[in-house]
């Protein structure tokens, strides 16, 4: 093993901002962090002990003890739900004779769940030691557990069960034409930077992760800061369960997502891009690496670019499973080696960003999109949409509709007619934006995609009739409280009391008081919560409270108070160990006549 | 003229590159907190301090003073919102206080106290924390511990060490140690570091100096916290 | 004295420390007699509880019978309220919480120091341990709480003069301690 990570070490040139990479080979070829790495690599990275640890504690894809040879993970996004994930894994669990959340006692495979992994159109869908599978069923389960059993090399398992599609059905402005190599960059060195940069102004673009920021404005703050140095950063960390066209435009539009990363460069004055690619998008990460090479042959990545002079070039950095690293400022912590903790802003990035340098953080669709724009003017764009909303926004749609996948629509466009494009009906309610965003209800499918109504990065998940509202929440619920980065007391323990509230209601232990308490809870995550992840951990609940109170009232048992905990199970221990069976060794989980 | 501020409608000078809690403390107005410390790089993690600058929830020992800002502090909404933070802190915990040393000079049990919260509202998570009395002069009782990180900074920044630091992630967050045993008297922590005395709960105790003072004597036995902050970390503007 | 208000104490997993502190009101104790009349408590005889006014509960629930006797106090109580740190928040008996009820019981009963004859006691009068101990709030609904180990006697001397005339009842910042 020192061996192995004196080389790994060397080969990330010591670099203690390399610390995430270097703890995935070392996890992929341990399948776990062992102890003496740990302090091997402190001393090679000059960096204290505790600060591996920490990164190790803080991603899901890092552990401090043994997993299976064969790691498996089950995505828990709740289309996978839907999709009867639960009885699937207890049905691998059986198969493989290993418990969910357990190693089995060979060490030969772990078994265990995971966030939403992104491939919603195509799930139930889980990972192998890092790599993804999709569409689970009987007969899939079966031939892995085979192969596990057989304890055949992933190189040989059959390609079908990696197979991911892109399900592209409905493309629009963006993804009808893919640019040529090098289109934009020519376009704009001959239009001319500042010139360009007033395109993209023109445009309208907003950036498309959710938050709208103008990408222009962000650029040019950037490009405007006194530290020379800078950087950009493509934010591909996809982890809104129900979101899935990032992996969509990197496997198939990822010459123009760099291109839009280098025009960006070229604009700001940077000489080093990253692209931060999530974790479970590992199956990605060659054929990026060789677009990567491809661009740098082509003499559109590395020194001189298009001989305008331009040095730029793109390292990808991968994510280990933490959904908070989709927010710029935590992301930037990751890109360092560091657990993603949002940072206090401002300052914000872009005048402190990667090793506190200047620094424009843009998801993939964006950098797309200025790459289109780079080369088809602004106005080509600023045509379409609304307003306030220009352009295009490409969804990831998934859940009850035939036809799940990547739907390209103006902004402007009905929730109705994306509906009917897809094939959905008997709609209750649609969850926009992810767990973060919107539930809405079937009364409302007249309101339009766009910032000024129905903000999105994309999620789109389609419920029918048959569905119960407060599973879904549950499931969302249940995901804010694990992926809580635990940096403000507000969302630490909130998302948890949240989770907790949340399920004596579901559970039925709910009584007068309790819809009020939850609510009280939720408007304080919501208002007092560090960054975005607390500030809309509560939107799943409020968002359907103010919708279906009813639902959440007729739960309730008509009683002033019941315990938030099960009263006879809280004698089991002792019960079991006096040998008790007789009444008085019970409680009723409420008084004889409800108090 | 310099530049001004107001908060709950009085008038505050600030200096550039200050923070509305320096500018606060600085005009002697007490902003509760508790991960914050004057000597050290703000933290901005307890959330206690959150004012409402302009309509917005922003965190006052990190969020810098501008011209034109009127921030509001002591309203019955962000006391009620504090009081219930603190609340959060208490039940994640074990906070047992009649068995703690600290008690009587904890700065949690105080902002408790300054907040008149009267019990711990939510339902409590009886977390299994551990206790290291490995140390032949100092304990840490993880129970007490609510990650504020200020024995973290002050290692770094005062004792030039890196005896502590957070790990895990939500609510499986604990403090650990910078040994290889991860035991705290393998660690180069003496009883005399910063670190070892800035804990504002009792999570870190200096062992052998529990209870020489006696109740009746303790620093919030009488005197509320907002006082003894202004005196104790901005001397010059204790009332 | 049909009308006196009708007040009810107990303590379930305390040391009656609260009780006592009550009593130290002293000389109130007669001002308090005229209009107060105690129905259960430790200090009158009655075994069960009457509809009453006010109910205070001492310590904190970790037994069968602790639920029952709470449950009883708040069937038959208009206030009910947490007296003490246990009440509040498990207190010291709390501490045992951090550790496994198995370990507990077998410390004390099967392998611990001097114990002879071992055996978990199992006769059914004896009330079963639940897992932890838990606040009284997290089994029944409380009106209000009363800090303090123990609270000051005259913490039950304002709040209950707050009470019985009329007031919202409200603690000063010296009467409100923790310890």
């Amino acid at each position: 093993m020192k061996q192995f990570i004196q080389n790994l070490a060397e080969k990330n040139g010591y670099q203690a901002s390399h610390l995430l990479q270097i703890l995935k080979a070392i996890q992929f070829r341990y399948h776990y962090v062992p102890e003496g790495a740990i302090e091997q690599l402190a001393g090679l990275l000059h960096i204290p002990r505790t600060r591996i640890i920490s990164v190790v504690e803080f991603y899901s894809f890092f552990h401090s003890y043994p997993k299976g040879q064969y790691e498996l993970l089950i995505s828990d996004s709740i289309t996978d739900h839907m999709l009867d994930k639960i009885n699937l894994t207890a049905y691998l669990a059986r198969q493989l004779k290993v418990a969910v959340g357990g190693v089995r006692e060979d060490g030969l495979v772990s078994l265990d769940n995971t966030s939403c992994t992104g491939m919603c159109d195509q799930g139930p869908a889980g990972m192998v030691n890092g790599h993804a599978l999709t569409k689970l069923d009987h007969a899939r389960i079966d031939a892995i557990a085979d192969l596990i059993n057989q304890q055949k090399p992933l190189a040989e398992w059959p390609a079908e069960l990696f197979q991911v599609e892109d399900n592209i059905r409905k493309p629009g402005l963006l993804l009808t034409q893919q640019i040529g190599h090098g289109a934009a960059l020519r376009a704009a060195f001959k239009r001319g930077l500042p010139e360009t940069l007033t395109e993209i102004e023109q445009s309208g673009l907003r950036g498309r992760g959710g938050a709208g920021f103008k990408t222009a404005m962000k650029w040019r703050f950037c490009s405007e800061e006194a530290q020379s140095e800078r950087y950009v950063v493509c934010n591909a960390d996809e982890g809104e369960p129900g979101t899935f066209k990032d992996r969509v435009l990197l496997n198939s539009y990822a010459h123009q997502v760099f291109e839009g990363m280098t025009l960006c460069a070229a604009i700001i004055g940077a000489k080093q891009g990253f692209l931060y690619l999530r974790g479970e998008y590992l199956h990605l990460l060659d054929k990026l690496q060789g677009i990567l090479d491809e661009r740098r042959k082509a003499g559109l990545l590395g020194s001189n670019i298009l001989r305008e002079g331009l040095d730029f070039d793109i390292e990808i950095r991968m994510g280990a499973g933490a959904y908070i690293c989709g927010e710029e400022s935590a992301l930037i912590e990751s890109l360092e080696g560091k657990p993603g903790i949002p940072r206090n802003r401002p300052p914000y990035p872009v005048t402190q960003g990667y090793l506190g340098k200047p620094t424009v953080v843009n998801n993939v669709e964006t950098f797309l999109a200025a790459a289109g724009i780079a080369l088809n003017g602004g106005g080509w764009f600023a045509n379409v949409g609304t307003d306030k909303s220009k352009g295009t926004k490409i969804l990831s749609i998934s859940g009850d509709c035939p036809c799940p996948g990547i739907y390209e629509y103006p902004f402007g466009t009905s929730i109705q007619s994306v509906l009917t494009d897809c094939g959905a009906n008997d709609v209750l309610g649609i969850q926009i934006g992810g767990p973060s965003g919107a539930f809405i209800s079937n009364q409302e499918f007249d309101r339009k995609l766009a910032f000024e109504d129905l903000a999105t990065g994309g999620s789109f998940i389609i419920f029918n009739n048959s569905r119960n509202i407060l599973d879904i929440v549950h499931n969302f619920t249940h995901f804010f409280a694990h992926e809580s980065c635990g940096f403000c007391t507000p969302c630490r323990v909130g998302t948890s009391l949240l989770k907790k509230q949340l399920d004596k209601i579901h559970e039925g232990h709910g009584s007068a008081g309790d819809v009020a308490a939850l609510e009280e809870l939720c408007r304080l995550v919501k208002k007092q919560s560090h960054c975005g992840l607390g500030q809309t951990a509560a939107n799943p609940i409020l968002t359907t409270l103010e919708r279906y109170p009813e639902l959440y009232q007729s739960r309730l048992k008509k009683i002033s108070y019941e315990p938030g905990f099960d009263l006879d199970g809280a004698l089991e221990i002792a019960r079991r160990m006096a040998n008790r069976t007789d009444a008085a060794a019970h409680l009723a989980q409420v008084g004889e006549d409800h108090e | 003229m310099s530049k001004t501020i107001t908060i709950d409608s009085k008038a505050i000078p600030f200096e550039e590159g200050q923070t509305i809690m320096e500018a606060a403390a600085a005009a002697g107005i007490y902003i509760p907190h508790l991960c914050h410390h004057p000597d050290y790089t703000p933290h901005g993690s307890c959330k206690l301090c959150n004012v409402k600058v302009n309509g917005r929830v922003c965190s006052a020992c990190t969020f810098p003073a501008m011209e034109g800002q009127e921030i509001l502090n002591e309203t019955k909404e962000l006391n009620d919102d504090r009081r219930k933070i603190t609340q959060m802190l208490f039940v994640e915990g074990n906070h047992l206080c009649p068995g703690c040393e600290k008690s009587g000079n904890c700065k949690l049990q105080a902002v408790g106290y300054y907040l008149n919260m009267l019990d711990n509202h939510f339902v409590h998570f009886f977390a299994r924390r551990n206790l290291d009395a490995s140390h032949p002069e100092v304990l840490i009782d993880l129970n007490r511990c609510i990650f504020c990180t200020l024995c973290v900074r002050a290692s770094q920044q005062k004792d030039g060490k890196d005896v502590f630091a957070i790990s895990g992630r939500g609510i499986n967050k604990q403090l650990i140690f910078n040994a290889e045993s991860g035991l705290l008297k393998d660690t180069d922590l003496e009883a005399t570091d910063e670190a070892a005395h800035i804990c504002p709960t009792g999570a870190i105790l200096i062992k052998r100096t529990g209870y020489h003072v006696p109740i009746g004597e303790r620093i919030y036995d009488h005197k509320q916290i907002d006082q003894v902050s202004l005196e104790t970390e901005h001397p010059e503007h204790g009332k | 004295m049909a009308n006196k208000i009708r007040l009810a104490t107990t303590s379930l997993a305390g040391c009656f420390g609260c009780h006592t502190s009550f009593l130290d009101i002293d000389e109130r104790l007669l001002k308090l007699a005229e209009v107060v009349e105690f129905d259960r408590s430790p200090l009158t005889d009655i075994e069960h509880c009457n509809p009453c006014d006010i109910g205070l509960i001492e310590g904190g629930v970790c037994n069968s019978e602790n639920i029952h006797t709470l449950r009883e106090f708040r069937k038959h109580c208009k206030i009910l309220v947490a007296v003490g740190a246990c009440a509040i928040n498990g207190g010291l008996p709390g501490y045992r919480n951090t550790i496994p009820l198995e370990e507990c019981l077998g410390e004390s009963y099967l392998d611990g120091i001097g114990v002879e004859n071992p055996q978990i006691p199992s006769d059914p009068e004896l009330p079963l341990l639940l897992n932890k101990v838990y606040p009284i709030h997290e089994v029944v609904k409380i009106d209000y709480s009363l800090p303090g180990c123990p609270p000051s006697a005259d913490v039950f001397w304002k709040f209950l003069t707050d009470l019985i005339d009329g007031r919202e009842p409200s603690l000063p910042y010296e009467l409100v301690h923790y310890d």
